[in-house]
């Protein structure tokens, strides 16, 4: 400790983009092939309009279940082959990845936005408000969710507004139960209180200040919503209760794949692999970002 | 003169459960329990007290950041508005607070320059141009370099970060400064630094503090006047000389013969156990389970602060019986 | 522990007031309740007399007393497409689903905790990082997925197991496998960092430190310690196995809770639907209980701490 605190040099670096970079560097190189391959799905996802060779609904009678080039296949045309229909499956499945992520992102973004704000409601009012929303918490933290989105799409049948909107109420409790913990903490002694005592209002207090401080903890469980979500619409859409044609998901081509699973495996086997592929990637992601960015365990 | 700040009679209760069971009796928590004190603009009260006595609920209630349970807070003369209601923000640029925990109650993510200047943001003091150049001003004031503006409070040592505290409150140029324990969490090296600067900035800005603190030899540096806490309530109260030089309550001799002192012998006097829970506050005088004075009557009837012939405030039935001994 | 065991009833009391709540919102929100349960083409003067009969006419606090009255006796009315009650249809899948769920759940838990634990106990070993690479990928995989992949596999290509129906046990051993293996995935990793979080604890370190054997260091010290959040995991999984079971049970044309839910849903069999979310409401908030009630069994802390750690 030197003697005159106001000449200490300045030990640590600086905060700022040359640090962020160093970190990155040491990425191992599974991360690396994970963030490669969602970097591809993102690009896929952007410009699946301009890279999908076919559209979705053409179909080619004289070229129905066309086996892609792995299992034999000779039509350079349909890389990945042909449904029953003779639809190009590549092209079926960029437009199916664009339409997984986009359900996914939104979803996840509602549901952070929601519990997020629920969670800072609680902190804030305390008391019954706060007692709301813990019985919410609980009582969606004890139903499986997949449970309550059938019965949701039950009683008010499917739109793909509602769907997306469906979604988002997956996992909302997450980030409530986070977000008001944090708060609470912040609220009771450090940073928010001072603010608070300098008279700033609540706007400032927990968009300014809580906010950016809880932000790392809430992107990590992003990374465990986003994938969720993927399976979730996976699931619905493959149950037939999801995505409905024309428009088309990944796990809508499975579910229409499936019946061909003898005579054309591939048509199945293509978004199949991209699910796995995708929420692979992302879970592995976010094991390594928790440990990067949380710091609760720094 | 109409006093900066005025505590009439405070009480701030909490209800606490006796058991860990849902169901068990709740028993009253007297945190603070009647307390009055007057600051005058420039001038500082020190408060004291051991641990859980109370002080920093005072200083909380003299803020209003809490509301109290009784009793009432009155800033030159007009009483606090509700916490978080308008008339309270902008009173905060009048009463600022200095923390125990410099990095506790510094935003990680922010640098230090931006959050000197927070609170004329808030209270839309300053034009925008003019806030980087009043943040710089009250930097120097306090002693911080101009080239820390942009660091983060983890690049700042202990002394630093409290210094950055206090520029932060100072910026609004406040006439109250409430300091909890401003100077317990930091090196003693540190300690004698952000002490003088305190009296330093008084003598320039005639700011008024309250100041918290367990420290006696800090508090007798720095206060005009001390009041001394027990218990949520103060037991002596008078000039900062007086009080610390010939303390008359027994609580406050007890205090004041423990400071460490070089070479003179003094009388000590050692307190049996700790004090009391303020949940289970004993009858009479709260005092007496520890005062080795203790009589028939401080265990039955609560003493109340009497002046004395030096102007200062007593609660104790004894004070009068002068040399105080011990009973047989 | 009494006094624990009332609060968590009280508890599942109040969720599965919430869960016919939430349905009786819900239904109400989505519009004429006569119209969708009997379908829009029915007579009026049937309408009416369904109106009449659920008390339709009434205000709509009166409604929901009566609707809850009606649903604590088990009365959820009639399935539209066979007109038989709601709960029997229910009912009668039941023992279906729970002969594939509970060797579901077996499976998960004697394959995921020894590997969760041998996993800890050799750490950053060649065996510890496959577990977890395999549990990754186990959590990774859509249950639809993994079916339809034991189904090219296991019927198509190697033709040794029946794709679906439930003619034969040899019926059942797909989905089972199915359902397991995910929450097998899942229960390893919890188990391993629960495991972990002990070794690492001062106790354990101390009971090793003094002298005791390895060996039971780990079975009387580290196991019961880790044993609960290990709980906790299972009554999650509890729940999954549930909503796994929507899913496998379609892919596997298995006749029990799961797919009726997924035919009623698309049927739009509200009735139905109702009487199956007050079922696997059931289900859970049991389970949940079993899992507290276990919970403080295990922890004697939870037993005084009640109330403490309530909100």
């Amino acid at each position: 400790m030197a003697l005159n605190d106001a000449a200490v040099p300045p030990a640590l670096p600086a905060f700022g983009l040359s640090r962020l970079w160093r970190r990155l560097r040491r990425v191992p190189p599974l991360v690396t092939l994970c963030m490669l391959w969602l970097a591809v799905m993102i690009v896929t996802a952007l410009a699946a309009n301009l890279i999908a060779p076919y559209s979705i609904t053409a179909f080619d009678l004289k070229a129905r279940l066309v086996p892609p080039l792995l299992f034999g296949g000779k039509l350079l045309a349909h890389p990945l082959g042909t449904d029953e229909l003779g639809r190009d499956v590549l092209s079926r499945l960029i437009v199916s990845i664009r339409m997984s992520l986009l359900i996914a992102f939104f979803g996840t973004l509602i549901s952070t936005a929601l519990g997020t704000m629920l969670g800072f409601l609680a902190a804030h009012f305390r008391g019954k408000v706060e007692q709301l929303v813990l019985i919410a918490i609980d009582f969606q933290a004890s139903m499986p969710f997949m449970i309550i989105a059938l019965s949701v799409l039950a009683f008010f049948g499917n739109s793909l507004v509602l769907f997306v909107a469906l979604m988002g109420f997956n996992a909302w409790e997450r980030y409530a139960r986070i977000t008001r913990g944090l708060t609470l903490a912040a609220n009771e002694q450090g940073y928010a209180a001072a603010v608070r005592q300098l008279g700033a209002g609540p706007a400032r207090i927990y968009g300014l200040h809580i906010l950016p401080n809880i932000a790392s903890t809430l992107i990590v469980s992003m990374t465990l919503t986003f994938p969720e979500i993927i399976l979730l619409e996976s699931g619905l859409s493959f149950l037939g209760l999801g995505v409905q044609p024309p428009l088309t998901s990944l796990g809508n081509m499975v579910g229409y794949g499936r019946e061909y699973i003898t005579r054309a495996p591939w048509i199945m086997l293509a978004p199949a692999s991209v699910i796995v592929l995708t929420t692979f990637s992302i879970s592995l992601l976010g094991d390594w970002l928790r440990d990067r960015l949380d710091p609760t365990l720094r | 003169m109409t006093p900066l700040l005025e505590a009439v009679d405070l009480h701030r209760h909490y209800a606490v459960r006796t058991g860990r069971n849902p169901f068990s009796a709740k028993a009253l928590l007297r945190a603070v329990d009647g307390v009055s004190f007057r600051i005058q603009p420039g001038r500082t009260l020190g408060l004291v007290g051991e641990s859980g006595c109370g002080k920093s609920t005072t200083g909380k209630l003299a803020l209003g950041l809490i509301p109290p349970s009784a009793g009432e807070i009155r800033c030159e003369s007009e009483p606090m508005p509700a916490a978080g209601t308008a008339a309270w923000r902008t009173l905060r640029r009048r009463l600022q607070m200095v923390y125990q925990d410099p990095l506790g109650a510094l935003d990680r993510r922010l640098p230090i320059g931006e959050q000197i200047a927070e609170p004329l943001v808030i209270h839309e003091q300053a034009k925008p141009a003019e806030r980087r150049e009043r943040a710089l001003s009250v930097m120097e004031a306090v002693g911080l370099q101009r080239h820390l503006l942009t660091r983060y409070p983890h690049e700042l040592s202990g002394g630093q970060r409290q210094r950055v505290v206090l520029a932060r409150a100072l910026i609004t140029e406040p006439r109250l400064l409430v300091c909890d324990e401003p100077i317990s969490a930091l090196d003693v090296s540190i300690q004698a630094q952000v002490v003088n600067l305190l009296l330093d900035l008084q003598e320039r800005l005639d700011i008024a503090y309250l100041f918290i603190s367990h420290d006696l030899r800090v508090v007798r540096q720095v206060s005009h006047e001390v009041a001394v806490m027990y218990l949520g309530r103060i037991v002596e109260r008078g000039e900062a000389e007086n009080v610390l030089a010939e303390p008359a309550h027994p609580y406050t001799r007890a205090l004041v013969s423990a400071i460490p002192t070089v070479g003179s012998k003094r009388e000590r006097i050692l307190l049996g156990g700790d004090p009391p829970s303020p949940a289970n506050v004993p009858p009479g005088c709260s005092f007496h389970t520890r005062c080795p004075f203790a009589t028939a009557q401080c265990r039955s009837e609560i003493p109340t602060l009497q002046p004395l012939a030096d102007g200062r405030d007593v609660a104790c039935h004894r004070v009068h019986e002068t040399p105080l001994r011990l009973v047989a | 522990m009494l006094l624990f065991a009332t609060s968590r009833l009280l508890r599942a009391a109040l969720t599965i007031l919430f869960v016919m709540t939430f349905a009786f919102v819900v239904l109400r929100a989505s519009g004429d309740p006569a119209l969708l349960i009997l379908s829009v083409d029915a007579p009026p003067d049937a309408i009416a007399a369904f109106r009449k009969a659920w008390g339709l006419d009434q205000p709509l606090w009166q409604q929901y007393l009566s609707y809850i009255g009606h649903a604590l006796t088990g009365d959820f009315g009639k399935s539209m497409r066979d007109g038989r009650p709601a709960i029997d249809l229910v009912m009668e899948r039941v023992p279906a689903t729970l002969a594939l769920t509970l060797p579901a759940l077996a499976l998960k838990i004697g394959i995921g905790i020894p590997a969760g634990i041998y996993a800890a106990l050799h750490r950053n070993t060649f065996a510890d990082r496959m577990t977890m690479a395999l549990s990754v990928a186990g959590f990774t995989m859509p249950s639809f997925v993994l079916a339809l992949l034991l189904v090219l596999i296991f019927s198509v290509t190697l033709g040794w197991l029946p794709a679906s129906g439930n003619e034969s046990p040899a019926n059942a051993i797909l989905p089972i496998i199915t359902l397991g293996t995910a929450g097998a995935a899942i229960m390893a990793r919890f188990t391993r960092s629960a495991m972990q979080e002990v070794l690492g604890q001062p106790f354990v370190r101390a009971a090793s430190a003094k002298g005791l054997a390895w060996r039971r260091v780990i079975s009387h010290h580290a196991l019961p310690n880790a044993a609960i959040p290990t709980v906790t995991i299972v009554g999650f999984m509890v729940g999954s196995l549930v909503a796994g079971a929507v899913v496998v049970e379609s892919v596997f044309a298995w006749p029990g809770i799961g797919r009726l839910l997924v035919s009623s849903v698309a049927n739009r069999d509200l009735a139905v639907v109702q009487a199956l979310l007050m079922v696997i409401a059931a289900w859970m908030v049991m389970a949940n209980l079993a899992v507290d009630l276990a919970y403080g069994w295990l922890d004697p802390r939870v037993r005084s701490a009640v109330g403490a750690t309530g909100h």
